[in-house]
């Protein structure tokens, strides 16, 4: 105290400015401020393999926004005869490249099975064989003489190889049919023909033996058994008729009111959908096209997640704010609800959920709860640690000092800091409740096909059920939900990097 | 360390107790399930019903319902699904399949997920690491159902290797049943693998960059001997309790792989009970399920207290 008494009473002119020009010598930065997410997103596009699963990811996100819209397609739309069918658009399996021709593998088709392909093609037009895979003999004693029989393993147009079927139409949509086939020129009614001959199967309309197998005549021609019994005919035919009918074949027979007639099944679809069928994945057990389907489940989901993951992410981030900002009892408290929370297993609270509530507020809100009620956990412990971190700094004190209110502290001066962590927690929490919400669908412990039309799970469920048929209906969904995993995944761990200021500077 | 021990485990008592109760109200809210007319069983059902206080207030039915279990290990008996059994037999019986699935595919996993964790750590940064890691992180994100429906398809249709599903019977230990369970062993495998291979390496690495590997290289240890001696004892502190972890956690399965396979396990039980509406049993695997997560936490808790004595002193204070 003494000593300070010396600077008392200083004469003014001892004063002097450090700086008196307006000139800073300090340089000012050239180059421009780079914010926060700036830097993160710098380093983000440095992590290859994270930018690469963005890609992806935005290409998936696109694919579920757009290919509900795109298909020709609606999740309702279900074919009874094209089932587990697989994949077939009609102008690139023209090209012959071996992809999207609906082609199946036949193995073992003896020479009967190959005729009647070969009678579908020529009464068609549409020939079932796409290409003959191989070709094996055997010799076996056939009453005293030895004969030689030719198996052949073939690849064949799924669509194609429907054929011919049977229908019951109404008067009414006969006639219609009639009036399409003059408009377009297609074909889709086909001469009726005995069913002593038939035998049931609509794909006969040759001289077949009593096996079933056609008999050709001396040339290896098919030879025709229309019939002309004007007597049963349902319905009169006025429209085009196949080559080689003089008038005299009928088109239908009475059925019960109504009438029944061989229908080419390519050409009925055509008529009753406008388009030759497109099925750019193949379809499912239940007929439905799979890309379409995809699409739907894949939008859901994805939304589905989002909105449980912002619900979650803002619960979580207020209680572990609460949580971390005033610490002492009310922490331990809310930690203690924390821990009962979090020892629920989760399949126990969906059940629960659906059992309560599904009936009172429907099956999707109910899943909903289930996911928030103990999601929100991880969250909010993440932003607890960080509240932990950044409550007792200078800034937080000064902020306080000036009278800051704790909402202010809490969302205004801490929470910010906090957000990096958030936004990757976010990118986490997605894939996470994709796969729950799958699993929890496959299992069939929600369904949510009312709602949502379809979902990844049931999609999935569906093609594990028909594996030996149609892997490809396994094999898409699967794909989709592998590749959407593994993008967010990486992505999320990308993001985390970014943010992470404690890889700040590090490159390696 | 013994009141440490001794506080957690009467803490996860408490939690244990307290989801129980939550658990127990909310299913006994429920309408109970309508027997189907002209049941044999019906008769049992209801004096059980009537004995075990449907009528009452719901915390009397938990007194009760906790007494039977505390003094007779009694948990009442099948609604619909096994009408009349007691549910404890029925649980027991399930629980061999799943637990014998699950133990196979961690046997399998340790060996495998350490050693590609170790490999790739000590050749970090170059290819091998790379490879390692980015497989680790696909095979973790792909969830394992995939790997079920991959195994299925090729291993077992196209290759014929594997039954479709796993064979029925009790004779868990017979080769044919072995054969039968490999597929489901192999997709549960997976993620573990993947998991411990990322939790190896993350630890090695650090690990081996500190201060005490150098010392020990300078006192004059081979490189494999202060990898060995040192680094590996020290990456154990986390590994070791991950394991735990997994062992218990075996117990609960997974409730897809086992639809999947078709494995009679607890797994496929839960999922009966839950389409039947069987309360006493999906009573029991609620109990059972919350034990298992609870217990698994608790063995990693403590098992980091037993490995790392700076973990027990922390816990002191």
């Amino acid at each position: 105290m003494m000593n300070n008494k010396e600077f008392e009473h200083i004469p003014q002119e001892k004063f002097k400015f450090v700086q008196m020009d307006a000139h800073l010598h300090d340089q000012k930065f050239e180059t421009k401020a780079r914010s926060f997410f700036a830097d993160a997103m710098l380093r983000f596009s440095k992590n290859k393999s994270s930018v690469v699963a963005a890609w992806i990811l935005l290409f998936l996100i696109i694919f579920a926004i757009v290919a509900p819209v795109i298909t020709p397609y609606q999740i309702t739309d279900k074919d009874k005869r094209y089932t587990n069918a697989p994949a077939y658009v009609h102008g690139i399996s023209k090209l012959g490249l071996g992809i999207m021709d609906g082609g199946v593998k036949r193995p073992s088709l003896n020479e009967a099975s190959v005729n009647a392909l070969k009678g579908i093609a020529q009464e068609t037009g549409y020939d079932p064989i796409i290409k003959v895979l191989g070709t094996t003999s055997t010799t076996v004693k056939e009453r005293g003489q030895l004969v030689t029989k030719y198996y052949h393993t073939l690849n064949v147009n799924y669509y194609y190889e429907k054929g011919i079927v049977y229908s019951v139409f109404s008067h009414d949509e006969f006639e219609r049919i009639q009036a399409w086939q003059d408009e377009t020129g297609i074909q889709v009614i086909y001469p009726y023909v005995d069913e002593a001959i038939a035998d049931g199967n609509a794909n006969i309309w040759y001289e077949v033996d009593s096996k079933g197998a056609a008999k050709l005549d001396k040339d290896g021609n098919f030879v025709p058994v229309y019939s002309t019994n004007k007597a049963i005919e349902g319905s009169p035919y006025h429209s085009q008729r196949i080559p080689g009918d003089n008038g005299d074949y009928i088109y239908s027979v009475s059925k019960s009111g109504s009438v029944q007639c061989r229908v080419n099944y390519y050409n009925y679809y055509w008529y009753l959908n406008g388009h030759e069928p497109m099925y750019v994945f193949g379809t499912n057990t239940m007929g439905q096209d799979l890309f379409t389907a995809i699409g739907i489940g894949a939008r859901f989901s994805l939304l589905f997640a989002l909105v449980v993951s912002v619900i979650n992410l803002t619960i979580g981030a207020v209680y572990g704010a609460v949580q971390g900002y005033y610490g002492g009892w009310v922490d331990m408290f809310l930690d203690r609800i924390c821990d009962i929370l979090s020892g629920i297993p989760f399949i126990v609270v969906a059940t629960l959920f659906q059992l309560h509530l599904a009936q009172k507020v429907g099956i999707v809100p109910s899943f909903l709860f289930a996911f928030v009620l103990t999601g929100w956990i991880g969250m909010a412990a993440l932003t607890r640690k960080q509240f932990y971190r950044f409550k007792s700094q200078e800034f937080v004190m000064a902020a306080r000092t000036l009278g800051a209110s704790d909402s202010r502290l809490m969302f205004k001066h801490i929470f910010p800091n906090a957000i990096g962590t958030i936004i990757t927690s976010c990118a986490l929490i997605i894939p996470g409740t994709i796969n729950s919400e799958t699993s929890m669908t496959y299992l069939g412990i929600v369904n949510l096909t009312d709602f949502a039309g379809t979902t990844i799970g049931t999609l999935l469920s569906q093609g594990n059920a028909a594996v030996v048929q149609a892997p490809h209906a396994l094999f898409w969904p699967s794909l989709f939900i592998a590749l959407l995993m593994i993008c967010f995944n990486l992505f999320g761990n990308g993001l985390r990097d970014a943010f992470n200021p404690s890889t700040r500077g590090v490159e390696d | 360390m013994f009141k440490y021990i001794s506080q957690r485990i009467l803490y996860m008592l408490l939690v244990f107790l307290i989801i129980t109760c939550m658990c127990f109200i909310l299913i006994r809210m429920l309408p109970p399930t309508i027997l189907p007319p002209g049941d044999p069983h019906a008769a049992i059902i209801e004096a059980r019903r009537e004995a075990l206080g449907y009528n009452k207030p719901y915390m009397v039915q938990f007194g009760i319902f906790l007494k039977n279990v505390v003094t007779k290990f009694d948990w009442g008996v099948s609604d619909v699904l096994y009408s009349g059994q007691n549910v404890t037999d029925i649980f027991f019986s399930k629980v061999p399949a799943t637990v014998i699935v699950n133990f196979y595919s961690i046997i399998l996993s340790i060996p495998l997920g350490i050693g590609l964790g170790i490999f790739a750590a000590l050749k970090k940064n170059t290819w091998i690491d790379y490879t390692i890691s980015t497989l680790t992180m696909v095979v973790i994100s792909v969830p394992n159902f995939v790997y079920a429906f991959l195994i299925q398809y090729f291993l077992s249709y196209k290759l014929g290797w594997f039954p479709f599903l796993m064979k029925p019977g009790t004779d868990w230990f017979s080769p044919a049943m072995f054969v039968s369970m490999l597929p489901a062993v192999l997709s549960l495998s997976f993620s573990v693998i993947a998991g411990f291979t990322r939790t190896t390496r993350a630890e090695l690495t650090e690990v081996l960059t500190s201060e005490f590997m150098l010392l020990a290289r300078t006192k004059g240890l081979t490189k494999a001997q202060a990898t060995v001696r040192h680094a590996l004892k020290n990456c154990l502190v986390v590994v070791v309790p991950a394991i735990f972890g997994q062992f218990i956690g075996v117990l609960g399965g997974s409730l897809i792989i086992e639809k999947i396979f078709a494995i009679p396990g607890v797994g496929g039980l839960t999922l009966a009970a839950i389409n039947a509406q069987d309360y006493p049993i999906f009573m029991l695997v609620t109990c059972f399920y919350t034990a298992i997560g609870l217990a698994a936490s608790l063995v990693v808790d403590i098992s980091y207290g037993f490995i790392d004595p700076r973990i027990r002193m922390g816990s002191k204070k």
